[in-house]
């Protein structure tokens, strides 16, 4: 008896996290590759090389978040945020708080650990898009594990945008970036042709989205 | 039902109006040695009227006596002229007064004289006089001083203006030179100015402290908090990372903390509103990540209304107030730039007036597509002019970013990559 109740009791805190709410990228394409958008509680990565769309695809997100009244911080690990694009995309700024780590990769961490375990946050994003390989492969497997724990405590939604992929086993979803194709009208760049695919539990799914100016 | 207290306790009036304060708004000074306060409406808090005088003893501090009556007269008199607590019930002053020597009645020197010839030596002997007779021979303010020998006072309270200066200091015996040890004097100057703003329900917004340093000028650290806050803990721990990030110059010998009082926030969470962090845990928050980054790295940014690139305000970062759900829908992605701060110096191979090759630390090889330029300039009329002619270029890896020649200079600079 006491077996099928521990057994009931994993059982019931797979179907918790199953059941976790998801923030809708504003994607609808992503929507469909993630079953709906980024699941709350946990930890997400978005990895691609320059030019893939990433920080489109973060800002839409934002965009979305803030406009249900979400707070959101953006921890800039390389200082590579721009106010004004992000304003472009819709994202209301008054609702983000941007920490400008100018490089520091360290304490881009201890600033994503101190707010993620603050609580409060619908989204928290750690952009180390333009850091040095190898300072985000010396992140440990334990510091992603205690980012990960953090968000599931606080309910927020962790995104990490990288060049590959570094918290492993910790994060919940993988979606890695591909550029497809500039989209240039006349003289004028009008956007990014990117794919997005979806890698975790051994299923690979993909979609694309464009990126407009 | 109009109840007064009255405290009397000589020597100690700072702390008599302290304790009085904590009680009630409305307080009178009676001389150097007592004051008088309206207690009505205390009895759903404190009990009965004798459990209440209880308290107010317990909270003084200093031998006192104390007095609870109907009115602000009676009360005064009875603290004044009978030991320890004292609760007239309503009705029942003349009979509590009685025996109280006529000297504290007041009055002129004249009249004390006179009913000292006339053998009367208490308030009770005084009552009892014909008020005709009174009114007749000590003229009006005979029958003032008869009305208060009974106990009958009428007067409305004078309460003392509230003067709100919530400043606390403290003179070291000895210079103290490591913060540490610091933190415990400022712990305990923090600790006192937040129990005083509480005990008026107000917070504080803005928390000033000096520091007296030896042989060197007076070290200033100001918080300012985005929301108002009572948290004594909080503001410590601020207040450590402040002086950890800007530590005074030489070792301390006073420290004087004085907090700015506001009313305190007060907001209505809607049940369908996003969560939003706790401007109190977040504000000790963002200070520990200031003292990380440094004070100019941490908040929102605020765009500024001209075309001059990378230009915003960091402010601090403030929500507001619960904003209700907007509409869903789906967002277009747009495309994004990401930023080199500062831009990155490029060495660029030109030809047939477009850039064919560039090398720089952030983006390097053959540029195959590259669309502009685009002129832009402005603050001509200021000493900090720009101009310059944009490229949007895409290099034979893939990636794509934003280039730009400086007109003045000819030198070019990756901005930013198109991301």
């Amino acid at each position: 008896m006491g077996n099928v109740a521990t057994l009931r009791e994993i059982a019931s805190g797979f179907r918790k996290k199953e059941e976790r709410s998801k923030l809708s990228t504003g994607i609808s394409a992503v929507d469909q590759l993630t079953d709906g958008g980024i699941a709350r509680g946990t930890l997400t990565e978005i990895c691609g090389p320059v030019s893939s769309g990433r920080t489109s695809f973060l800002f839409a997100l934002l965009s979305r978040a803030t406009r249900q009244g979400e707070c959101c911080a953006w921890i800039d690990a390389a200082g590579s945020f721009d106010p004004r694009s992000a304003s472009a995309a819709g994202v209301d700024l008054s609702r983000v708080l941007w920490v400008n780590c100018d490089g520091n990769t360290e304490h881009a961490l201890k600033a994503v650990d101190l707010l993620t375990q603050g609580g409060g946050f619908g989204v928290v994003v750690l952009d180390m898009a333009d850091s040095p390989e190898r300072e985000v492969r010396r992140i440990s497997l334990a510091s992603w594990f205690r980012l990960r724990h953090a968000a599931e405590r606080t309910g927020a939604a962790l995104v990490v945008a990288e060049t590959k992929i570094s918290a492993r086993s910790c994060s919940a979803m993988q979606i890695e970036l591909r550029r497809k194709r500039p989209v240039w009208v006349g003289k004028v760049l009008r956007g990014i042709c990117a794919s997005a695919e979806s890698q975790k539990h051994y299923r690979v799914q993909s979609a694309e989205f464009t990126a407009v100016v | 039902m109009s109840m007064f207290a009255c405290i009397h306790a000589p020597g100690n009036l700072p702390l008599l109006i302290e304790c009085a304060r904590f009680f009630s708004p409305h307080i009178e000074e009676i001389g150097e040695d007592a004051v008088v306060f309206d207690v009505r409406g205390l009895s759903s808090l404190y009990g009965p009227a004798a459990q209440l005088a209880c308290e107010i003893d317990r909270r003084v501090g200093v031998a006192a006596n104390i007095a609870i009556a109907g009115n602000p007269d009676a009360a005064i008199h009875a603290a004044r002229g009978l030991r320890g607590i004292t609760v007239i019930e309503p009705g029942r002053e003349a009979e509590a007064l009685a025996r109280l020597p006529l000297n504290l009645l007041g009055g002129s020197a004249e009249t004390a004289e006179l009913l000292d010839l006339w053998g009367i030596r208490s308030f009770g002997e005084f009552a009892k006089l014909p008020p005709l007779g009174v009114a007749a021979r000590l003229g009006e303010e005979g029958v003032y001083l008869q009305s208060l020998a009974r106990g009958d006072g009428r007067r409305q309270l004078r309460p003392i203006e509230d003067v709100l200066q919530f400043e606390e200091a403290m003179e070291l015996e000895y210079p103290v030179e490591l913060l540490e040890p610091l933190a415990f004097i400022l712990g305990r100057l923090l600790n006192e100015v937040c129990r005083r703003l509480g005990a008026r329900s107000l917070a504080t917004n803005e928390i000033r402290l000096r520091l007296t340093l030896e042989n060197a000028p007076e070290h200033l650290t100001v918080l300012r908090l985005p929301v108002p806050m009572l948290d004594a803990a909080a503001f410590l721990k601020m207040l450590q990372l402040e002086l950890n990030g800007k530590p005074p110059g030489a070792a301390v010998l006073k420290a004087a903390l004085a907090a700015e009082p506001v009313r305190p926030r007060r907001t209505q969470q809607g049940l369908f509103v996003a969560m939003s962090p706790e401007p109190e845990k977040l504000e000790l928050t963002i200070a520990r990540i200031r003292h990380l980054t440094g004070p100019d790295k941490v908040g929102t940014a605020e765009l500024v209304d001209t075309h001059r690139p990378d230009s915003f305000r960091m402010q601090a970062f403030a929500p507001g107030g619960v904003k209700m759900p907007g509409r869903d829908g789906s967002v277009e992605a747009r495309l994004s730039l990401r930023r080199f701060r500062p831009p990155k110096y490029a060495q660029v191979i030109v030809a047939q007036k477009r850039p064919v090759r560039i090398s720089s630390p952030a983006a390097n090889g053959t540029v195959v597509m590259a669309k502009g330029p685009w002129r832009t300039s402005g603050d001509w009329w200021r000493v900090s002019p720009w101009k310059r002619d944009e490229w949007d270029v895409e290099t034979a890896a893939g990636g794509l970013y934003r280039l730009y020649q400086e007109i003045d200079s000819r030198r070019w600079f990756v901005e930013g990559s198109y991301d």
